[in-house]
Order: C-alpha cells, then structure tokens, then sequence
C-alpha cells in the first residue's frame, strides 16, 4: 500500500530536531530564520501525515494556516531584520545583548 | 439620694476637662479654685449619697450598685463600669474627697507664682476621679483602672518639676515599682476569673467557694504583692521617699492621704477571699509588722523633714497591713482615716514650713520656728500628739485598737507594735523639737547654706485646711472609740467584713492593761526624744549610716537588680541586636543579593542562550511525559 | 524498549510497493540533506538553495501522502515566495559575508544544544512509538476523498465554512505584514535629522566604509542601542553606501535611488 505514518512521523521529528539545532548554532539571523523555516516545515509534515493516518481533512486545512502564517512571519521578520541590520553586515544575534542582567 | 453617687467620680472628671481645655487661660488662682469647686462638688455628693446609704435598714442591706455602662460585653467575662455604694467604699470616698478638697485649697496658695500653676490642678482633679474610681468601682477591673490611674497621676505629679533630674527619677522610680506590683494585680485577675468566672466583687464573694487550696493563697499573696508597690511596703517601699520630690500638696494628698492607702483598701474589700488563706494572711501581717518596725528606725536619722514623714507613712501603712493580716479590718480602716487626718496635716504643716523658710527641707537648719509660725506650731503640735498616740488624740485611739486585735493573735507581732509604737514617738518628737525649738539655725549660714530670711507665716488658704484638719486630728477618735455605740465604725463596717472580722473579745481590764501600755510607749517615746533633741542638733551616734541610708535596701537593689539588669541590657543592644539580630536581618539582605547576582548570570543578553532556554524545557516536559508512560 | 522495536518492526511489514517506497527515500534524503546544508551553510545564499532543496523534498512527501494541492502551494508559496524573499535581503544585506562557523562565543552553548535536542528526539520518537504513532478520533472534521476527486475540494469546502472566521483572520494577517514591512523597512524623512534627507549621497565615499557620511556616526548608536523600528527611522542616506558591499556598485545606483528621495 503506502509507506507507513510512522517513517513520516519520525522523518518529521529528525528534520525539527536539525532545525532547532541549527537556531541555536548558528549567529547569522538569516541563517536562524531559515532555520526556523525548517521547523515549521516539519509541522508541517506531521499535520499531513497525521491527516491521512486519521483520514481527517483537518490536518491539511492546518497546514494551509501554517502557510499563511509563516509567509507572514518571515515578511515582517525580514523587515525587522533589514531595519536592524542595514548599516553593517556583519552584525550576528550576537551582538543584540543589552538585555544583559 | 443615692443615686447622687454619679456625680462624685464624675464632677473631678469634668473638672479635669475643663483645667485641660480652659486652664492656661484662667491661670493663677482662677484654675486652682476651678479644682476645688469640682473635689468640693464631689465632697458634698459624697455626703449625700452617705446620708441616703445611712438611712438603708438594716445595715445588712447597704449595698447599692450605680451602672453606667457595659464595657466588655464578651461572652464569658462580662464588665459593666458601675459603683458600688456600700459603707466601705464610702467610708473610703468620704474620707478621700474632704481631705483632697483641704488640699486642693491649701495648693492654691503653695504653688501660687509657679509657672506651671493650671497644670498642677489638672493632674490633681484626675487624680481624684481615678482614686475615686478605684475605691467605688464594683468590679477589680474597674478598680484596676483606677490602680493604674492613681500610678500614672502620681507619676505625673512626682515629677511635676521635671527639668529637675533627682524630680524625673523619682517619677520613674516610682512608676516602676508601682508596675511591678500590677503584674500581680493582673495576674490575681487572672486567676480570680479563671475560678470564678467574673470579676465583679459581689459576684466573686458569692462564688468564693471556687477558690480552691492553692489558687486563693496565690490570689491573696498576688493582690499584697500590688499592695506592697501601691501602698509601699515591704519590699517595693523604695519609691516612697524618693517621692518627696514632688511638691508638698501631692505628698500630703497621694503619698499620705489617699493613693498609699489603695492597697489597704484592696485588701479589705477582699476581705472574704482573704478569710479562706490564713497563710496568707500572716504573710501579710508579718510583712506589716516588719515594715511598721524597719521604717521606723529609718526614720528616726533623716534629715529632710519630708523624708522623715515619709517613712513615717510607711511605718504606719505597716501597722494597717498588721490588722488587715490579723483580721481587724475596722481598726484598719479607723488607723487609715485617723492617718489621713494627721499625716495630711503633717505633710501641710511641713509645706507651710518649707514654704516659710522659702524652700528648706533640711531640720538640721530649722529651729525655734515656733515663734515664726504660730498657726503651723499649732497645727503641728496636734497632729504629732496625734501620731504619736498621745491621748485622747485620734492616733491613740487608732493604734491602740490594732495593737489590742494583734494582742489576741500573736504577742511577737503586738510586742514590734509596740516598740515600733515607741519608736513613732521617737522620730516624731525628734522632728518636732528640731523644727519648732531649739536654736534658730536658719540664721546662721552654714557650708554653701545661706541665712534665711525672717519666716513668714503661711496664707489663710493654706492656714484653714491645717486648721480643719487639726480639728478631725484631735477629735477623730470618736469614730471608733472601744466602747462600741450605734454611729461608730464598727458597727458601720460591721456587714461589709461579716464573717472575716476578727474580734479580739478581750475583757475590760486586759483592754484598759493593753491602751495604758500603748499610752506609755508613746510618753517613753516622747521624752526620750525630748530630752536628746532639745538642747543638741547634732547627734551622730544615733544616726548611723545603716539607717541614713534605709538599710542599705536601695543599694541592694542596685547592686543585685541595677547593675545586672543594665549587664544584660547592653549585651542585647550590642550582642543580640546588633550581631544576631541585625546579623540575620541584613544576613537575609546579603543572602537574597548573592543569590540574585548569581541567578542573574542567566540572563546573558544572548538570544540564543534563551533559545537554549527553551529546548531545555521542551528536553525536560518530554522526558517527563515519557518517564511516566515508560514506568507506568 | 520493546514496544519501539515492535512498532519498527511494524513499519517494516507494512506492505509498501517500491515506488512508494523509493520516493520516499528519494524525498526523505532531499529533506535531511538539505536541512543539513542549511545549517552548515557558511554562506547564506548556499543555505538558502538548501533550504530549497528541504521544501522541495517535503512537496514529495506531500504527493506521496496525497496531499496534492498542499504540495503545490508549499512549492508556490514556499520555494517561489518565501525562499525569494530571503534571497532578496540576503543581497540586501550583503551576500558573502562568510560566517566563523569554528568559533563559538558562547560557553557550552554547542554541546548543550545537540545533547538537549538529541534527548529531546529521542524521548519524542519512544512517546511516539509506544503510543502506535496515533491517538485520535478519526474523520472527525472531514473524510479525505480520494476517490477520483482532488482533495481540494473537501478542503475548500471546510476552509470556507468551518474555518471561515480562522480563514478571513489570516487575510487580515496577510495585510498587516504587508504595511508592517513597508514601515518597518523605509526611512521616513525626520525633521529631527535634516541631514538624513537633505544631505545628498556622497558618491565619493567608497562603498564599505562605515563612518562615510555626517549622519554615518550616529548610526552605530541605534544598532547598539535599539532592536526597535527607531532604528530605521534615523538612518541616513550616506550609510546607505556601507552596507553595499564590494560589489555593490553595480546594485548601487537602482538600490540608493529611491531612498534618496525625501519621504
């Protein structure tokens, strides 16, 4: 028949992992967000995975949400991004730390 | 014509209000004779309300109660601030009014031209409805209040001159020892309730059976221990004397008249509880017996003609607690009118004088003032009879009928009576020849003493209370003369104590044997201080540095209390307060700011340490989610 | 322990054809490869044509699972929009600027991170596995039809009722990023800063210097000081040059003009 949900399911988990992994590794913001671009691809997948294995149409409408949703977010995200980091180029996450307690 | 009883606290009280608000304002002499009218107002409700009580038959049924309100309306202990009108506390309310009436008059004139003059009467008018509080009141808590009321206006009037330090210490002094006395009081309360339930006196008399083995003697030894400190004896005596700082009117009214007698008269309205603790009883008789005779000696190698009187009062408070603790409670209460008769007229006397030598207190430097001041010479002259016990002169009386009661119970105690008796006549004399014979001394200046100026004699509004009070002095034994008759005090009093009073039955000749030997105490007394004082002023052998100096009791204290107690208070204000204390509180400060700048490495500024952050979370909910499925 | 292994075990005895089975490695190793290009990635561009590659491979997996339409928009919307949109502000912002990947200023921060994850995954997965992969009530919203007809249209038909509100909310969305960016990114002309518009660009300043430029100063204060849209608001138009970039010449010109317009 088909593979079963499961492979998918745990495909899914992996690539969330290397996604979050590489938000906390890397300094480079756009990098970061690329990564987090990773993440929610993995939702993704599980909520189409999960609506075949439950035969629910929900989970797709899901995924056309998270769609929305994250091209919003990278739009505004971008634009933040731009609006901080214009002047120099080499400026990473890193050197956002006046938070400093 | 009972129900005038209200007015007799409340008119002082509305006196005090009115030298409160308006006082300054009227000032020198207007607010002085403002007190008077309302201690007069007072004197004359209490005749009246005497009257109506007298006229209640059989004597029996002389118990009436005036409610005012109910001030502690908890389920359990119920308190309603009432009178109680019965023979003994008006005995005590007549006695208090007309003497503190005197006074009131005799001040306007001694403190005329002192700054402060309203002052004096406002406390005075406060202090007046607060003794007549505690002698009227119908339950111990009222009288409670009064306990302390009497105290805290003491205290304000010892110290009455307070820029002077010797005045402000004896204040305190005398607060002190008077606190420590209301601890007992408080915790007699205390148990009274616990057996009782109430704290009301009729109620608690009818209920004295509650009052089991233990509890009734702690409860007796307790209330004397409050005695002790209000009435100054044995062993919180100490304040009395140093007392004298205040003016000469406070002295004569508080520490003589009135507020030293309050523990007399607790303890002989308690008189029922008192009856179920012979023990306790001769405690209290003993110790009375004791301070009669220690204050006596000590009395006897003062200088200060205050001081001298003021150990006088309590000698003779001593003999009072020596019949209150063989259970001659009238004789108590006939030596404790018969006293404030004659130690009111001594204090005011001693006054007039100070007053005369303009503010000299010490009898080494008086003398032949008998020539300078006829009226006080004659005043004086009657109230040392008086307190001698020279016949037919009140104290004779008055003394004699303890001594004759202590007789029939314990020959010890009647045989320190008497030597003390002697010993009253001593120091009496001793002081009188000084002071009103002998050489006039003030004329000359000794050391850094000045000469006085020629002695003037006092004003009349000074001169009629010593007159009045010579009166009462001379006559006062009428009250209670041995041969009983319908108006004396014994037959008075004789429902209030029934059943606790004892009577000592002796026949005529041992009664007629016992007053000759009591009269002749006091003429031994008499002449051999005559004869020793009259020529010579100097005479160091019989004033030796023990008695001078109270038997050494003050030092005592000091020494075993003062000292140790102001050990351990700086060892707590240094030690305990500042390292423990101070220690764990800033200790806590110190803790709560190291472990916050330890915490507060967490937050680094790096948004990726708080991403770390987060999937620490998530790592930590997973694995607990499934740690519970896998052990399940 | 043993209900993984039985669960793996019934993966495997699942009865797959080969072309399923092949597509999905094919897609699975499309999206692990490229998920791992993104984060090694020292140059950004390199790591956003991974990416591509990663949203390529889960558009497979979409067919694979017969979600046909969620494939297509993943691609159109995903691939041709978002991943587009990197690409521009990585030019933007300058696109060889090559990333110390050996270096770690933060303490412990690496270590941390893989073990933290690792754990993570591997306690998700034995959750997963000892509860069979699926809990749930099953069609509860709506059947997928696969029956001949797409699944589009069940999906169109729940979006535009059952989801409706949810549906009309995410245009909203869709119009707020859009002005949200559009403020976010311009520079509005301040009258508290003359210079930034009315200084003109200095073209004689070469590109990749900071301090080129009277307004050049105070912008090292703003990206220290603020992560806040003041920032764009104060910038001027000689550092607009900076960021440029050594081979920015060339997208000079068409970049800096508009900019240099006063707002």
């Amino acid at each position: 028949m088909t593979i079963a949900g499961g492979w998918y399911l745990g495909l899914a988990a992996v690539l969330f992992s290397i996604g979050a992994i590489g938000v906390l590794v890397r300094r480079n913001v756009l990098v970061m967000f690329m990564c987090i671009e990773l993440m929610l691809n993995a939702a993704n997948l599980t909520f189409v995975t999960f609506a075949r294995m439950l035969h629910d149409i929900a989970g797709q409408a899901l995924v056309f949400f998270v769609l929305v949703v994250a091209a919003a977010e990278v739009v505004v995200g971008l634009g933040i991004v731009v609006a901080i980091f214009r002047r120099r180029a080499d400026t990473t996450a890193d050197d956002l730390h006046i938070l400093k307690g | 014509m009972l129900h005038a009883a209200y007015l007799m606290p409340l008119l002082p009280l509305a006196g005090f209000v009115v030298l409160v608000a308006f006082g300054r304002r009227l000032g020198d002499p207007w607010a002085g004779w403002v007190g008077t009218a309302a201690v007069t107002g007072s004197f004359v409700a209490a005749c009246v309300t005497l009257a109506g009580l007298s006229h209640v038959t059989p004597g029996s049924h002389r118990v009436f109660t005036q409610t005012f309100f109910t001030w502690i309306p908890v389920a359990g202990l119920q308190v309603k601030v009432a009178l109680l009108v019965d023979p003994l506390s008006m005995t005590m309310a007549m006695f208090v009014t007309g003497v503190s009436m005197l006074i009131h008059l005799y001040s306007i004139g001694y403190m005329k031209d002192d700054p402060d003059y309203p002052k004096f009467f406002v406390y005075l008018n406060l202090f007046v409805f607060m003794m007549l509080a505690l002698v009227l009141a119908d339950n111990l808590l009222v009288t409670f209040v009064g306990w302390e009321g009497v105290g805290l206006c003491s205290y304000w009037l010892i110290a009455y001159w307070f820029r002077r330090d010797a005045a402000a210490s004896a204040g305190k002094k005398a607060f002190v020892y008077n606190r420590i006395g209301d601890a007992g009081f408080l915790v007699a309360m205390f148990l009274v309730f616990e057996k009782v339930g109430s704290l009301n006196y009729l109620t608690v008399f009818a209920h004295r059976g509650a009052l089991t083995g233990w509890a009734v003697t702690a409860v007796v030894l307790l209330l004397f221990l409050a005695a002790t400190g209000k009435s100054a004896q044995i062993p919180l005596f100490n304040w009395l004397p140093d007392a004298m700082e205040g003016p000469t009117p406070v002295s004569a009214l508080i520490h003589a008249a009135t507020m030293v007698t309050a523990g007399v008269y607790l303890l002989c309205r308690m008189n029922q509880v008192l009856a179920l603790s012979p023990g306790a009883m001769w405690t209290v008789a003993a110790i009375g017996g004791a301070t009669a005779f220690v204050a006596a000696t000590i009395a006897t190698s003062q200088d200060d003609i205050k001081k001298v009187l003021a150990f006088s009062t309590v000698s003779q408070i001593g003999y009072m607690m020596l019949g209150v603790g063989t259970g001659a409670y009238v004789a108590a209460i006939f030596l404790m009118v018969a006293h404030a008769f004659y130690k009111g007229l001594l204090f005011l006397g001693a006054g007039s004088v100070i007053h005369g030598l303009e503010d000299e207190q010490d009898l080494k430097a008086m003398g032949r003032l008998r020539t300078f001041l006829p009226w006080t010479y004659g005043t004086f002259l009657v109230a040392w009879l008086a307190i001698a016990g020279v016949p037919p002169f009140s104290g004779f009386w008055s003394k004699g009928d303890i001594l004759g009661n202590v007789f029939a119970k314990s020959k010890p105690l009647w045989a320190l009576g008497v030597l003390t008796a002697v010993l009253t006549a001593y120091y009496m004399t001793r002081l009188f020849v000084l002071a009103f014979h002998g050489d006039a001394r003030w004329q000359r200046a000794v050391g850094d003493r000045p000469a006085h100026h020629r002695p003037h004699e006092a004003p009349w509004v000074m001169r009629l209370p010593l007159v009045l009070l010579a009166a009462f002095a001379a006559v006062g034994g009428i009250l209670n003369l041995p041969w009983a008759h319908r108006y004396s005090l014994a037959n008075w009093l004789g429902p209030v104590f029934r059943g606790s009073l004892f009577e000592s039955h002796a026949t005529t000749l041992n009664q007629v044997v016992l007053e000759t030997v009591d009269g002749a105490a006091a003429v031994v007394g008499l002449a051999i201080a005559w004869q020793l004082w009259r020529r010579r002023s100097e005479r160091p052998e019989l004033e030796p540095a023990f008695l001078r100096r109270v038997w050494y009791w003050d030092d005592a204290y000091d020494a075993t209390i003062g000292r140790p107690s102001q050990v351990v208070a700086r060892v707590a204000a240094t030690v305990v307060e500042g390292r423990v204390i101070d220690g764990a509180v800033n200790g806590a400060a110190q803790l709560a700011r190291s472990l916050a700048s330890r915490t507060r490495r967490v937050q680094t500024g790096f948004v990726r340490n708080y991403a770390l952050g987060i999937v620490l979370g998530l790592a930590g909910i997973v694995a607990f989610f499934v740690s519970r499925t896998w052990w399940s | 322990m043993t209900s993984l292994v039985l669960s793996l075990v019934s993966l495997a005895a699942a009865r797959a054809t080969v072309p399923d089975v092949i597509t999905f490695v094919v897609g699975a190793v499309l999206v692990l490869a490229g998920a791992v290009g993104v984060v090694t990635s020292r140059n950004p561009v390199h790591a956003a044509l991974s990416l591509i590659a990663t949203l390529f491979g889960v558009a497979v997996l979409f067919v694979e699972e017969n979600a046909n339409f969620i494939a297509a928009v993943q691609v159109i919307v995903y691939a041709g929009a978002i991943v587009v949109l990197f690409l521009f502000v990585i030019m933007f912002l300058g696109v060889d600027r090559r990333e110390n990947l050996a270096a770690e200023p933060l303490r412990g921060q690496r270590p941390l991170a893989f073990v933290l994850m690792v754990v993570a995954l591997g306690c998700v997965l034995a959750m997963a596995a000892s509860a069979h992969w699926v809990t749930g009530a099953r069609t509860v919203t709506g059947p997928i039809d696969t029956r001949g007809r797409p699944e589009v249209a069940q999906l169109g038909t729940q979006l535009f009722t059952r989801y409706l509100f949810a549906f009309e909310a995410t245009a909203a969305l869709l119009v707020i990023a859009v002005v949200g960016a559009v403020v976010l990114a311009r520079r509005p002309p301040s009258p508290a800063e003359p210079d930034a518009a009315s200084t003109p660009e200095r073209h004689d300043v070469p590109a990749g210097r900071i301090d080129g430029g009277p307004a050049g100063g105070a912008e090292a204060a703003p990206l220290e000081g603020a992560a806040a849209p003041e920032g764009a608001a104060v910038p001027g138009p000689a550092g607009m040059g900076a960021p440029a970039g050594s081979g920015g010449e060339a997208s000079g010109p068409p970049v800096r003009r508009p900019e240099g317009v006063p707002g």
